[in-house]
């Protein structure tokens, strides 16, 4: 499994990368992998993706943000892993990084992974002692995303 | 008998008791008093005590060997700590204290009490006093161990009394007070004081009351739980951070007695040691937490907001990090608010953290929001206390002290709680499943069901055979292709938006419904195409110039005049298919029944995919009017004028036939005419091939050219001739309206439409006077020149089209740097 990163959460399959980056400076609230090596190079392609994001949030335009445009697809494919966005109405954008080998990872379950990520967020948020835009330290999300990686590896 | 393993501590104390006991020296201990008294001494019910002499095989033998005897000791630790006795037990059980033996040696029991003890201040004062226990007890005492014991019951009491007296004024301390209160009505309950800081003095003190009442402290059972969770807390070593915890909290209890309440809540807080039973909100502590709450939100049903929790909780001076973990913890529902049982357990837990708990990683059974409703069914505090005391030994604080499992035999009695517990949990683990319902789209579910049947990737040819079988069939709504259509997935939609061309385009997105989407499109295009192909393809007439081409794209809103143009920059972009429609067009060409223009209609189609065959159509009119002037000089310019063409060579065949034709047609100055002609024919065939290599270049032209011919045909020559000589004319007008790259077809065409028009039919008599011929040899050149400067300016315009092409592709690529990836 790639890591997650998550600022949105960037999933790599082969390690997930869950990164859950914030609105305007687009810096990672959280960050998860698995397994651990590779990081930067999942940073990497993480940072590269929101630009990717980016455009199709603004492509999106002012169309109504229901959930299923919360889910971005497919931002792009590499050799190696494939790239899957999804951005909350509030513009945090998760990313998740999956290892292309890793075939049998369908659309819908990519998107019932942010879906659990999306709510596990909102909890994060619900917490009064999270400033948004602080990294998430959360041990609950940590659980949910670690057991979430765990279920895909 | 199984071996028997000692720790140095445990040998040493064995032996010292064997010794004790061995009063005959006989290294073996007959049941005699003092191992009666020993064994008495260590507040066993009699059956444990029974049972343990049988299982270290004394009752075999009927003695004490020194082996039984260690065993017997063992065993009696075993049971003091609670364990269930067990053979395997002796050896099994790791960091067991020693046995403890109310009338053991003094001096062993100091010994040993220090060596456990992290408290070392009530030792000293502890020896040499020889205070009878009040109340029960005991066995012979008349040993100095007694002495030990006692003064540090009555210190015990001592303490116990003054915190009695003293109101509770901190609900932290509830536990401590709690106990007292509990002790105080059965009498004599002093010596379970809780102020006893080591470990063997309270269990001991509470021992003997226990024995008294017949517990079975040791065993573990429920008795008084808070004894439990004496002993469960003094044995295991890692309660030394309770051990110290405890003195901290006798000093706590004394500090709120001498000081009035007049510490703020926080302080309250931290002076709190539920350290016993970090997990157990007792009475007192619940009623602050009620206080607390209501001063807060006076509604004891309502919400605390998350802003207003967050203020109050950070007066704990507790890190956020671990108030934040608290809040989760505590907020069951995830609301962002505390109910009050929420805020109960948030409360407890900042005590409980304040007091140096860690804290859990999830949230004990005791402090979920059922709560109350465990207290509200238990009778009155006591026993609700109790019962939660009882619980609780068993949820100790997972960091903490390692669960007993004697103690954990206490939940049977907990079933009506556990229950409840237990729906809790299926409850809020339903409210958050139901939660997550909540938050789901329920149209997200269904496009994925959608999705997975549909995720057909089509291929560009499969697509084109589709096509090509609609269009043949004529029907386009049967097709494969069809259900694919129903998917409603976003994907789908965005496919759509990116390739707004509506001929299949190899998607990158996984080939989904986009592609299928689109399959149906260019088969109605085709439809619409193939049958207005057919028409103007089956007449080749006279009359007025035929209806517009047929568009490729019936939804464009374009006039007839453009199509030409725009179309072409549209195929290109459907590289991948444009073989493939040209293909099509092929096959619609040849469906036609237009033989004449057959040639034509194939070198426009092939040229150009979207291209209008039937526009070479109008061309055919003029074809033989334009024979009639029989003008050299104007057929020769055509024939400078005009390259190419290179699938009208076969057409060069045709024009010697109709040459043929014309010529037998036309009276004798038709004849030099059509004479002249094949000499110019024969001409432009040989330049022709010339021209087709230019014309191969130019592809896309043709068509236009062609069609632009056309029309200029059309106004060049409304010929009597038969139709035969028109293409005559018409290849000889396209020609010259191929050789310059024409741009705007349209605005050609519209402008040749006008001035072709404008034109006046020429009679096809073949009696023209000279003068008429010579007029409309005029007229022709007229016309010549007119064709000729809007070739130039279509060529211009054409380039400029060109131009503009190549720069918006540039720009396109420029802003799709990911369509590479």
């Amino acid at each position: 499994m790639r890591k997650k990163n998550k600022n949105k959460n960037n999933k790599n399959l082969n390690a997930s990368w869950l990164k859950p980056y914030s609105l305007l400076q687009n810096y990672p609230l959280y960050i998860r992998s698995i397994p651990a090596e590779q990081e930067l190079k999942f940073h990497y392609t993480v940072h590269t993706s929101l630009d990717v994001v980016d455009e199709k949030v603004s492509a999106m335009g002012k169309a109504l943000v229901d959930q299923r445009e919360l889910y971005l697809g497919l931002l792009y494919p590499t050799e190696d892993y494939k790239v899957y966005g999804y951005v909350t109405n509030s513009k945090v954008k998760f990313v998740m990084v999956v290892d292309s080998s890793n075939t049998a990872l369908r659309d819908n379950e990519i998107r019932s992974m942010f879906r659990k990520l999306h709510n596990s967020y909102t909890d994060v948020m619900c917490n009064p002692f999270y400033n948004p835009g602080d990294r998430i330290h959360s041990r609950a999300f940590d659980n949910m995303v670690t057991s979430m990686m765990v279920q895909v590896c | 008998m199984e071996g028997l393993t000692l720790s140095d501590a445990e040998q040493k104390y064995y032996s010292d008791l064997f010794s004790y006991c061995d009063i005959e020296s006989t290294k073996k201990v007959a049941s005699n008093g003092r191992v009666v008294e020993l064994f008495r001494a260590a507040q066993l019910p009699n059956e444990v005590v029974l049972q343990i002499m049988e299982l270290c095989g004394a009752t075999r033998l009927g003695y004490f060997g020194r082996s039984q005897f260690y065993i017997a000791l063992k065993l009696v630790a075993v049971a003091q700590s609670g364990l269930p006795l067990r053979v395997e037990s002796i050896n099994t059980v790791k960091d067991l204290p020693l046995p403890r033996f109310g009338a053991s040696k003094n001096e062993q029991e100091s010994r040993h009490t220090t060596s456990y003890s992290s408290d070392t201040e009530n030792q000293g004062s502890y020896s040499g006093v020889i205070p009878p226990p009040p109340g029960r007890v005991q066995v012979k005492k008349g040993s100095v161990s007694h002495d030990a014991v006692q003064p540090r019951t009555s210190t015990d009491q001592q303490e116990s009394t003054s915190p009695v007296v003293s109101p509770q004024q901190s609900p932290p301390t509830s536990p401590h007070t709690w106990r007292k209160h509990n002790r105080h009505p059965s009498g004599g309950n002093n010596e379970r004081s809780l102020a006893g800081p080591g470990p063997f003095w309270s269990p001991f003190s509470e021992a003997q009351t226990g024995s008294s009442a017949g517990d079975a402290v040791w065993s573990g059972h429920s008795p008084p739980p808070p004894q439990e969770n004496w002993v469960s807390f003094a044995d295991t070593p890692p309660t030394s951070t309770l051990l110290a915890m405890h003195p901290a909290s006798v000093q706590d209890q004394t500090t709120v007695r001498t000081v009035a309440s007049a510490t703020t809540a926080n302080e309250i807080r931290r002076q709190s040691s539920s350290y016993d039973d970090p997990w157990k909100i007792t009475d007192e502590q619940r009623q602050y937490y009620v206080n607390q709450f209501k001063t807060i939100q006076p509604d004891l049903n309502g919400f605390i907001p998350g802003s207003a929790a967050k203020e109050f909780f950070t007066k704990s001076k507790l890190p956020i990090l671990e108030l934040s973990h608290i809040w989760e913890l505590s907020d069951f529902d995830k609301d962002g608010a505390l109910t009050l049982d929420e805020f109960c357990a948030a409360f407890h837990l900042v005590v409980a953290r304040k007091n140096g708990y860690d804290l859990p990683e999830k949230l004990p059974e005791s402090l979920m929001p059922k709560l109350i409703d465990l207290e509200d069914s238990a009778d009155v505090g006591d026993q609700s206390g109790e019962v939660g005391y009882s619980g609780s030994p068993a949820e100790a604080p997972p960091s903490k002290s390692p669960s007993m499992p004697s103690l954990n035999q206490t939940w049977p009695e907990l079933n009506q709680s556990s229950e409840q517990w237990e729906t809790f949990s299926e409850r809020s683990s339903s409210s958050q499943t139901l939660t997550q319902f909540d938050s789901n789209i329920a149209p997200a579910d269904p496009d994925t069901a959608i999705v997975h049947p549909v995720p057909i990737r089509m291929t560009p040819s499969k697509i084109h055979m589709q096509e090509m079988e609609l269009k043949r069939t004529g029907s386009d709504h049967t097709n494969p292709t069809s259900p694919l259509l129903v998917k409603p997935s976003d994907l789908s939609e965005e496919n759509k938006i990116n390739s707004s061309v509506k001929f299949v385009s190899g998607n990158t997105v996984d080939g989904y419904s986009s592609s299928d989407s689109f399959t149906s499109d260019p088969e109605q295009i085709g439809n619409a195409v193939t049958r207005q192909r057919s028409h103007s393809g089956t007449s080749p007439d006279n009359t007025a110039p035929p209806p517009p081409p047929p568009r490729p794209h019936p939804s464009h809103s374009r006039s007839s005049s453009l199509d030409m143009n725009r179309t072409f920059p549209v195929t290109t972009e459907l590289c991948p298919l444009k073989s493939e429609t040209v293909h099509f067009w092929l096959c619609i060409s040849r469906t036609s029944k237009n033989k004449l223009h057959t040639g034509q209609q194939q070198a426009g189609v092939v040229a150009h995919p979207p291209a209008v065959p039937p526009r070479p159509q109008p061309s055919q009119v003029p074809g033989p009017h334009v024979h009639r002037p029989v003008d050299a000089e104007g057929l020769i310019t055509h024939t400078s004028t005009s390259p190419q063409q290179i699938p009208e060579q076969p057409n060069f065949a045709d024009f010697s036939q109709f040459e043929v034709f014309a010529a037998s047609n036309v009276n004798e100055e038709p004849d030099d005419e059509a004479e002249k002609h094949p000499e110019v024919l024969q001409v432009e065939k040989s330049s022709d091939p010339s021209g087709s290599l230019r014309v191969a270049k130019t592809d896309g032209r043709i068509e236009e050219k062609t069609a632009a011919s056309a029309p200029a045909n059309v106004g060049k020559s409304t010929t009597p001739l038969a139709p035969p000589p028109k293409p005559i004319r018409r290849r000889l007008k396209s020609e010259d309206e191929l050789r310059p790259e024409v741009d705007e077809h349209s605005q050609k065409t519209g402008v040749l439409a006008a001035v072709l028009s404008s034109q006046p039919s020429i009679p096809r008599s073949v009696g023209k006077d000279k003068k008429a011929i010579q007029a409309s040899i005029r007229r022709n050149k007229e016309t010549n020149t007119v064709l000729a400067r809007l070739n130039s300016e279509l060529q211009q315009q054409l380039k400029d089209v060109l131009e503009e092409r190549i720069s918006l592709e540039v720009q396109l690529e420029q802003l799709r740097p990911f369509s590479h990836l």
